[in-house]
């Protein structure tokens, strides 16, 4: 960031009674308690990753155990699958352009850029509800077999986090709108971003253990 | 009596099950109309809330976690004294099959999770900060969180005594025991639900101690400088963060199976029951050295202290730490060396765990050599410090005899196996946890507790604890199993448990002196005007006792290790730890909320709609924190700023001001 651009948002917060620590920092890391926030987040998600490992280690274990009933060669759509993944990698890039406009100052932009992320969360969201109810009504609930039960959890687990993460970023488009680009609104700005990459990058992982090595 | 509460009563006050649940009804319902008119009598109510229920200061939530820890102490005792008297004689009927089995279960598990980890977390609080010349911990607000998290939990896991009935699986609820099938009503569910709900607090303790550390040392305090206790912390976090997930997970499966009918653990439609074991005991075994290692720590300071030495060997005390927080990880297979694993996979884990033998004795060695031509006094964080060691040897010895894995076939949930890990519990943590209490407790409190009821504490628990678990080694060479009710005579087994019994009675009465010292010191209130009663050596006795709420005036400049003796020796100026007029400014402080305590009180609302099936109760809870989590969010009047005039008053009243 342009020593300018810094000098301009320390003035802007000494007006809403922000005391910026490192004014020399970028905007999200310029109060000392938010960069606390922001390590503290990245051991969060060290904890939410176990968390998925534990249900990965799961379902590798039971993938295979069908119980007589519909396995997931049977029931996964390589479109369907294949049509999730791409609007949640580009909503990770998506929100990785609303980053890089807070970092220039750009209120609006950051704005829509996190509408337009979380939009096409609600549209990710959607389809894996689609695909879940279709599952459903073909007899492949979650009780029926011990690999259903680790599939639907595994991934229902998943979209629950990104569903968590629409309304999160919700009340943060609110936040940016009502207050700006601030030391506080960036840092918020940038955590919800780092939660949202990081469900991306677990994607990546069902994307490939669960659906890929389930149609092979 | 009208239908419906005849119901009522039978179903979930359980009055059918005879005079021990509705004696507890009772005596609950009479403590909790004393509270409340007591409170409501003194006009403390507002105290309560104000002081105490609202405040994220670590300080005042280390002496709530330690109340609440001996409290949960009493509690788990009384489970223990209960089960010793039904096993002190053979074909005893004290208690039923269904009650012993409800209170083994709680009392494991109140003693690991609502016991043991509360009274890491009390020091923690009470000594973290202070000792790395911080003004509180990373993210208050959250630690206020994790602490009434911890709180509810604790509420949730006994009310199921009176209410449907305890949990009965054994604190390890392994299924298909602990599935809806052979466990149908509330108790597991209770089980499940405290964990949870206590396990999310815990990992969010885990993270603010470790940003707390990592971020907020005092000026030139390098890692290498830090206080071993605080070691420990970091060491503890570390294993708290990468193992409690684990058991989220465990938790919330079994969970599923229970309320939604999956398949994971069951024993049909291709469910697995020894992946919960697996997981169980992923989170299981790193959760002792969670609640070991900060013992650890504690002794290192005591022995440093009352030895007026440095630790010997400090760098290889924390490279033991980390190594056992590492290997710590691969290690659980040996609770389940006779499930088969097969040879390779039983050999790795037996020599993982002979491993830890290591760095453990490093430190053992550690603290004699510290010992070891020092002045010691044997003060009573001392003497818990020093029968810590003998105590740990033995059982560390036999936790390397169970280590073996073709031996521990012979051992596998013997007695052997209950009086190794009581040995190392008690002996360690237990001991431990004594020791930071009498250590700590006068920069909690500001006042001395009396030492002579405290040393008729010691006495009677100590030899009462030989006196109890000596004889179960044996027991368990002789046959006897855990978790069973009752006994033929005849086999042998009636003199040694009978023994046990006076052993575990006398540890009861050592806890009730401990109880009477502190009445007494409360009583008494010798108070503690110098703020270093123990001649200490790290910076939390350089504050007054009990520190002001903003702890340091200043924020200290340290070099070195032991910067307070270091002071006091003369080698390091006194003005670098104390605050100068000219340097005092604003102090950022964050605002108290009853946020984190309405948060928790959802959460056990929550609780308890799983626990009985009632949707309604879910989702009001549900809503509750999703509105509480985004009024935090919204909210950004946060915090406050304490005037130079009042930080300079205070210091100068305290006498600590320099010109």
């Amino acid at each position: 960031m342009s020593s300018s651009v810094a000098a301009s948002h320390h003035a802007a917060h000494h007006a809403e009674g922000i005391h910026v620590d490192h004014p020399e920092r970028s905007v999200e890391y310029q109060t000392e308690d938010g960069s606390l926030k922001i390590l503290g987040f990245w051991i969060f998600l060290a904890t939410d990753m176990i968390l998925f490992a534990c249900l990965f280690a799961m379902f590798v274990v039971l993938r295979t155990h069908i119980d007589g009933g519909p396995s997931g060669k049977q029931l996964f759509d390589v479109t369907g699958f294949t049509e999730e993944t791409f609007i949640l990698l580009t909503s990770s890039f998506t929100g990785g352009i609303a980053t890089f406009e807070m970092h220039r100052g750009k209120k609006g932009r950051v704005i829509g850029w996190l509408i337009l992320t979380a939009l096409l969360g609600l549209s990710f969201v959607g389809l894996e509800l689609k695909e879940f109810i279709h599952y459903a009504h073909i007899g492949a609930t979650i009780q029926r077999s011990a690999f259903l039960s680790a599939f639907f959890t595994l991934v229902g687990t998943h979209g629950c986090h990104v569903s968590v993460g629409i309304l999160w970023m919700t009340s943060i488009i609110l936040q940016v709108a009502k207050r700006g680009i601030n030391p506080i609104t960036a840092r918020k700005v940038f955590i919800v971003n780092l939660y949202w990459h990081f469900l991306d990058v677990v994607w990546v992982f069902l994307f490939t253990v669960v659906y890929l090595m389930g149609v092979m | 009596m009208p239908a419906w509460f005849h119901q009522f009563a039978d179903k979930y006050l359980m009055w059918q099950e005879g005079p021990l649940i509705m004696g507890s009804d009772v005596l609950i319902l009479l403590a909790s109309i004393g509270i409340i008119f007591t409170l409501t009598y003194f006009k403390k109510w507002g105290w309560l809330w104000r002081e105490w229920i609202v405040t994220v200061d670590h300080k005042k939530i280390g002496i709530m976690y330690m109340i609440a820890a001996i409290l949960m102490l009493f509690r788990g005792g009384v489970d223990a004294e209960l089960m010793r008297t039904q096993l002190a004689l053979p074909n005893m009927h004290f208690l039923n099959a269904e009650h012993y089995d409800e209170i083994f279960t709680t009392h494991g598990t109140i003693m690991i999770l609502f016991m043991a980890m509360p009274f890491i977390f009390a020091l923690f609080n009470v000594a973290v900060p202070l000792q790395i010349g911080a003004r509180d911990v990373a993210f208050p607000y959250v630690n206020a969180i994790s602490f009434w998290l911890f709180f509810l939990a604790a509420l949730l896991l006994n009310i199921s005594f009176v209410l449907g009935g305890s949990p009965n699986a054994g604190w390890t609820s392994y299924p298909p025991l602990s599935e809806l099938g052979f466990s149908p009503g509330p108790g597991e569910n209770y089980y499940l639900l405290a964990l949870q709900i206590t396990g999310i607090g815990s990992i969010a303790t885990g993270i603010n101690f470790m940003v707390t550390i990592l971020r907020m040392r005092a000026k030139g305090m390098r890692l290498m400088d830090m206080p071993l206790f605080t070691w420990s912390v970091l060491a503890a976090c570390v294993l708290i963060i990468f193992a409690f997930p684990a058991l989220t997970v465990a938790l919330a499966l079994l969970l599923l199976d229970r309320v939604l009918g999956t398949h994971f653990f069951t024993m049909l439609h291709g469910g697995n029951p020894m992946m919960f074991i697996n997981l169980f005991w992923i989170w299981g075994h790193p959760e002792v050295y969670i609640v070991i290692l900060p013992a650890f720590g504690v002794f290192s300071e005591v022995i440093a202290t009352f030895s007026k030495k440095p630790i010997f060997g400090y760098k290889s005390m924390v490279f033991a730490l980390m190594a056992i927080s590492i290997v710590g990880f691969v290690t659980w297979v040996h609770h389940f060396f006779t499930m088969g694993s097969g040879a390779d996979v039983n050999t790795f884990f037996a020599i993982a765990t002979m491993i830890i033998a290591i760095p453990t004795g490093v430190k053992v060695f550690n603290w004699l050599f510290t010992m070891y031509r020092g002045r010691i006094r044997m003060t009573l964080p001392m003497m818990w410090t020093i029968a810590f060691i003998p105590c740990f040897a033995i059982g560390g010895a036999t936790g390397v005899m169970l280590a073996v894995a073709p031996a521990d076939y012979q051992y596998h949930n013997s007695y052997f196996l209950i009086a190794h890990f009581h040995q190392v519990l008690i002996g360690g943590t237990v001991f431990g946890m004594f020791a930071g209490m009498y250590y700590w407790w006068p920069k909690m409190f500001g006042f001395m507790l009396p030492d002579k009821l405290g040393k008729w504490a010691f006495w009677f628990f100590n030899i009462g604890f030989y006196v109890c678990f000596l004889p179960q080694y044996a027991l368990g060479f002789m046959g006897m199993t855990r978790r069973i009710y009752t006994y033929p005579s005849g086999l042998g087994w009636t003199v040694p448990n009978f023994i046990s019994t006076i052993g575990a009675y006398a540890m009861g009465v050592g806890f009730i002196f401990m109880v009477a010292q502190i009445v007494q010191g409360i009583i008494e209130r010798k108070l503690d005007v110098t703020g270093d009663p123990w001649d200490g050596r790290t910076l939390e006795w350089s504050l007054p006792s009990p520190a002001p709420h903003y702890n340091f005036a200043t924020i200290p400049t340290v070099s070195g290790r032991d910067v307070w003796w270091a002071v006091k020796q003369g080698e390091l100026p006194k003005s670098s730890l104390f605050p100068a007029k000219k340097d005092v400014k604003p102090i950022h402080m964050p605002k108290s909320s009853g946020r984190p305590f309405i948060l928790s009180v959802f959460f056990f609302i929550g609780g308890v709609g799983l626990v009985f099936g009632l949707l309604p109760l879910d989702i009001i809870a549900g809503l509750g924190v999703a509105f509480c989590l985004f009024r935090r969010s919204f909210e950004y009047d946060t915090d406050y700023y304490i005037p130079v005039d009042e930080v300079v008053e205070t210091e100068t009243t305290l006498g600590r001001l320099q010109a």
